[in-house]
């Protein structure tokens, strides 16, 4: 059994323009000790997808199922458990902490609200994850502000740790910072997967990323998903045009001066396209794509997309 | 290597702020039509560079040495209403974050009008018809619709479209972009810089990519300059920079970057990392890379290394790899 | 693992939120250092009143109409019961300031309560909360604390929690309006991910994010509670077993062309105090707003 089940869940907002689909009718699992990649560009709803799958944002319709239990159910009350096991860090280093408290209050808050030891062992638990993170004992009286992007970020992953979880949704969680820095948390990420045996759903819109980072790889657009696999069978196979454009689209000094792969602009999620939600950006649409919405379907083991013509993809993006 | 004067030539540029000097002697020079990225991570001075070329620095930084040649003139001994003319008119300046660039209240057409009617003294009607060739320029879909939208009816990609229209409106000679990308996503990423580099050749200008991502500096740059902590680290020609970068500080860059290798896995191993922060370079009295460098030589803490053009063209501010690159140098006999 | 030095980035200023910088931030404004000596030195007036004039203020001590100066006993001279107006401006500082702070201190409490309640919860809770401010704010203030002061007996207390509900709908907007844009920031959500409770979030990590302005505002309410509380008096509806500078000038009114003193001398102590109290806003506006003092 997974240790997330999500079966097709909708978040939907309502907004003066229309109802605006953020997620319409996802589907995935999360392993034990999986790291799961979902991968897309801004407004295609992934953030959301994984602020439902924590219930800070409500769900629509469709169960999230936690160690056995639906989440989506819960009342709003009984989600405390559930906190202590499922935990977030965020993209925006600066925004995720708040700058009127110590880290040390950032970080001992957690354990007191879910009472666990008491004053002595708080303490004790937080010096043990600031250390583990890289940062000093002297960090902890210091307040966000004092800290780089890096750092800061260290601080988010403490505090998504420090409670124990079983599950960690990291959203962009290197994208606001600097190259040589991103490779410093990506590593740290790894290991704290590797030392607390902790499944990831890592949200990304840098397919490079998610490609180092990911066993598996969900590809996003417009509230769905529209291929996942294996990073490699993602890689070298991809299925959906979408996923071959978002390989291409990757800067390559190898494709020096090459037009860009995709045209247009992502379609408004309040008001989405008839048929399939790419085809209007799709280099290989047909008549039956703005026609019929394609269901995800699995081409080859592990390896599914959402794709009339799916089949007549088998060249390699690199050829 | 050009042989004629460059269009652009900075050299010895060093900015001070009364907290620092973010800028030190540093230098780069483009020539017409080429493409030159000038790549760092934030807090290397990059951006700052780009205003100052602009002089459009903020009240607090002084140019404390150096100078700015465009096209055969000083521009910082330019009086302030000449350099007016040549912002827009011959250099002209996109940034990264397109949302805030535009003002909100007035339609995009009536934007870039503006800038035509300032520098081109056209009349309203002339300048709205040009606006709609520029929309069209720049690919916008529907241009006659779009001229009379709002900035906020604008997808980010669009938004950044208009951006530049609104810089390329008088053709300038000399494009600064800063970050032009980094707040799009990756396809639309792709259709900006395919859009620039478009314009590069059909209008004939030159390009300043100032970007903090390698792969875009090898899919679109002739030439790169990599800064930091304010100082060039290393200078050379796009291809062979990536090929073979010689300042541990490029290097690391490459090694720490997932895209550039696709090989790599988490669980075949760790990202090479380059550790600490750009914020070790403060106070550093020898070369600002040290505390972060696994090469360095107890020499390196002394002074800030020179820069040397180790071959024609391909320049590097490190003694420790420049050594080995001189000695391999005499070996094969060059 | 490296570990990494603690040097904030470099060149990238980032404005200090400290209360240490915006402590000398203030102290910087010459303005502000005089207003906050001034107001100390009127609360230590306050506070010593008993012992400075020990006999009730509005005994008749002297012979009426006294000029200033003229007789070392009144410094500030006698009204035409033959009252102290010395004594009646070192008591009526202390209904001021006590009515000015009490009426604030209550008015900011409704006020942040409804305000954080209605920004953080939104919704229908939002509609309603709104609605009650809106009713609060489109009633005349003033004729509503009249009538309100004529409903109730006219006592400190009544007063003050009449100042305090025409006052605490602008703290209410206030504080809605911080918590709606603060409730959508990162470490909001990072604290319901946390499952910490309501009450927690809304008083441990958003209040003290959105203190700065309501500081600001709060000084300002305590010089209109003042002046509130002086115009009561002034017509009458103050309690009439206590000075205060507002009664002062009611009582002074009718001498206006002969003994303009009795007008002028707590009409000045009301102005340089409400004028204290503005300036002090102003300051601590400057100094807690990290974005205008860093521009420098």
């Amino acid at each position: 059994m997974p240790l997330l089940s999500v079966a097709d869940l909708h978040t939907h907002f309502p907004t003066p323009q229309g109802t605006l689909r953020a997620v319409d009718g996802v589907s995935l699992t999360v392993a034990k000790g999986e790291s799961v990649g979902l991968v897309g560009e801004s407004g295609c709803g992934k953030s959301t997808l994984g602020k439902t799958v924590l219930r800070l944002v409500p769900p629509t319709s469709g169960e999230i199922v936690f160690a056995g239990e639906d989440i989506a159910r819960l009342p709003a009350e009984s989600l405390k458990p559930y906190r202590r096991r499922a935990q977030m860090i965020f993209q925006d280093p600066f925004g995720s902490l708040n700058p009127r408290h110590t880290i040390e209050s950032i970080l001992t808050a957690p354990l007191y609200v879910h009472g666990i030891g008491d004053r002595a062992e708080r303490q004790k638990r937080v010096a043990a994850i600031i250390e583990r993170v890289g940062l000093p004992l002297s960090a902890l009286s210091r307040y966000p502000h004092e800290f780089s992007g890096g750092q800061r970020q260290r601080i988010g992953i403490a505090r998504a740790l420090i409670l124990g979880p079983d599950l960690v949704i990291c959203d962009e969680p290197v994208s606001a910072l600097d190259l040589s820095i991103q490779a410093q948390i990506l590593n740290l990420l790894v290991e704290m997967k590797r030392e607390f045996n902790l499944s990831y759903l890592f949200i990304s819109h840098d397919l490079s990323v998610i490609r180092y980072f990911a066993d598996r790889v969900l590809v996003m657009y417009l509230g769905r998903i529209v291929e996942s696999g294996t990073g490699a069978d993602l890689w070298a196979r991809p299925l959906h045009p979408y996923t071959r454009a978002l390989i291409q689209a990757i800067p390559d000094p190898s494709r020096r001066r090459q037009a860009a792969p995709l045209g247009g602009d992502i379609a408004s999620p309040q008001d989405l396209p008839r048929g399939c939600r790419f085809h209007p950006r799709c280099p290989i649409a047909t008549a039956v794509c703005a026609e019929r919405d394609p269901a995800l379907e699995t081409h080859a083991p592990g390896h599914q997309t959402a794709c009339h013509h799916a089949g007549q993809l088998t060249r390699p993006p690199e050829a | 290597m050009t042989t004629a004067a460059p269009l652009l030539d900075v050299a010895g540029l060093t900015i001070q702020f009364p907290t620092g000097t973010p800028v030190i002697d540093f230098g780069f020079a483009v020539a017409e039509g080429e493409t030159v990225a000038v790549v760092g991570e934030s807090g290397s001075g990059k951006s700052l560079t780009a205003l100052a070329i602009m002089r459009l620095l903020p009240r607090s930084a002084k140019i404390a040495a150096g100078r700015i040649r465009f096209a055969g003139r000083d521009l910082l001994a330019l009086p302030e209403p000449e350099m007016r003319r040549v912002r827009g008119r011959e250099i002209a300046m996109i940034f990264q974050e397109p949302m805030t660039s535009l003002n909100p209240v007035l339609t995009v057409g009536r934007q870039i009008a503006e800038v035509l009617r300032l520098h081109e003294g056209l009349s309203a009607e002339a300048a709205r018809t040009r606006s709609i060739e520029l929309l069209d320029l720049v690919r916008v879909a529907d241009p006659h619709r779009r001229v009379d939208d709002y900035p906020h009816r604008l997808s980010g990609g669009m938004r950044q479209r208009v951006m530049i229209a609104m810089a390329v409106a008088c053709r300038p000679h000399l494009l600064i972009a800063d970050e032009p990308t980094t707040a799009l996503d990756v396809t639309i990423q792709a259709q900006v810089l395919d859009l620039l580099d478009r314009l590069r050749r059909d209008l004939g200008m030159a390009l300043v990519l100032i970007t903090h991502d390698l792969g875009i500096v090898g899919q679109w740059a002739d030439r790169v300059v990599v800064m930091y902590a304010g100082r060039r680290a290393e200078e050379a020609e796009a291809g062979i920079l990536l090929d073979d970068p010689l300042h541990p500080y490029t290097r690391g860059l490459l090694a720490a970057s997932p895209r550039l290798d696709t090989s790599l896995h988490y669980t075949a191993g760790p990202l090479r990392e380059i550790p600490g922060s750009i914020a070790s370079a403060i106070a550093q009295p020898g070369c600002p890379f040290v505390p972060r460098c696994p090469l360095a030589l107890p020499s390196c803490r002394l002074k800030p290394p020179p820069l040397e053009e180790v071959r024609p063209g391909r320049f590097v501010a490190c003694p420790v790899t420049t050594a080995g690159e001189r000695a391999d140098a005499v070996a094969v006999g060059r | 693992m490296a570990i990494v030095e603690l040097a904030p980035e470099a060149p990238v200023v980032a404005p200090a939120v400290g209360t240490w910088r915006a402590l000398r931030a203030f102290l910087r404004n010459p303005a502000a250092v005089i207003a906050t000596l001034f107001l100390l030195l009127v609360t230590l007036i306050a506070i010593a009143a008993p012992l400075i004039y020990p006999e009730d203020p509005l005994s008749m001590v002297a012979r009426p109409f006294l000029w200033p100066g003229q007789n070392p006993k009144f410094p500030l001279g006698s009204d035409s019961l033959g009252r102290d107006v010395a004594a009646g401006l070192v008591w009526g500082a202390r209904i001021s300031l006590v009515i000015g702070i009490a009426a604030m201190a209550l008015g900011v409490t409704i006020g942040i309560v409804v305000g954080a309640t209605a920004g953080y919860f939104g919704g229908r809770i939002d509609d309603a909360l709104v609605r009650l401010i809106e009713i609060f704010q489109t009633t005349p203030s003033f004729l509503m604390l009249v009538v309100l002061v004529a409903i109730a007996e006219p006592r400190v207390e009544s007063i003050t929690v009449a100042i305090a509900l025409v006052t605490w709908p602008t703290i209410a907007r206030l504080v809605r309006a911080e918590f709606r844009s603060l409730r959508e920031k990162d470490f909001v959500t990072a604290a319901r991910g946390l499952g910490y409770g309501h009450a927690r979030i809304i008083f441990i990590e958003i209040l003290p994010n959105a203190l700065p302005p309501i500081i600001v505002t709060s000084s300002v309410i305590v010089a209109s509670a003042i002046l509130m509380e002086s115009a009561l008096s002034f017509m009458g509806l103050g309690d009439p077993n206590r000075i205060s500078w507002g009664s002062m000038i009611g009582a002074g009114r009718e001498m206006l062309r002969t003994a303009w003193y009795l007008t002028l001398i707590p009409g000045i102590a009301i102005v340089l105090t409400v004028l204290a109290l503005n300036l002090i806003g102003d300051a601590l506006n400057d100094a807690l707003n990290p974005r205008l003092s860093a521009e420098r």
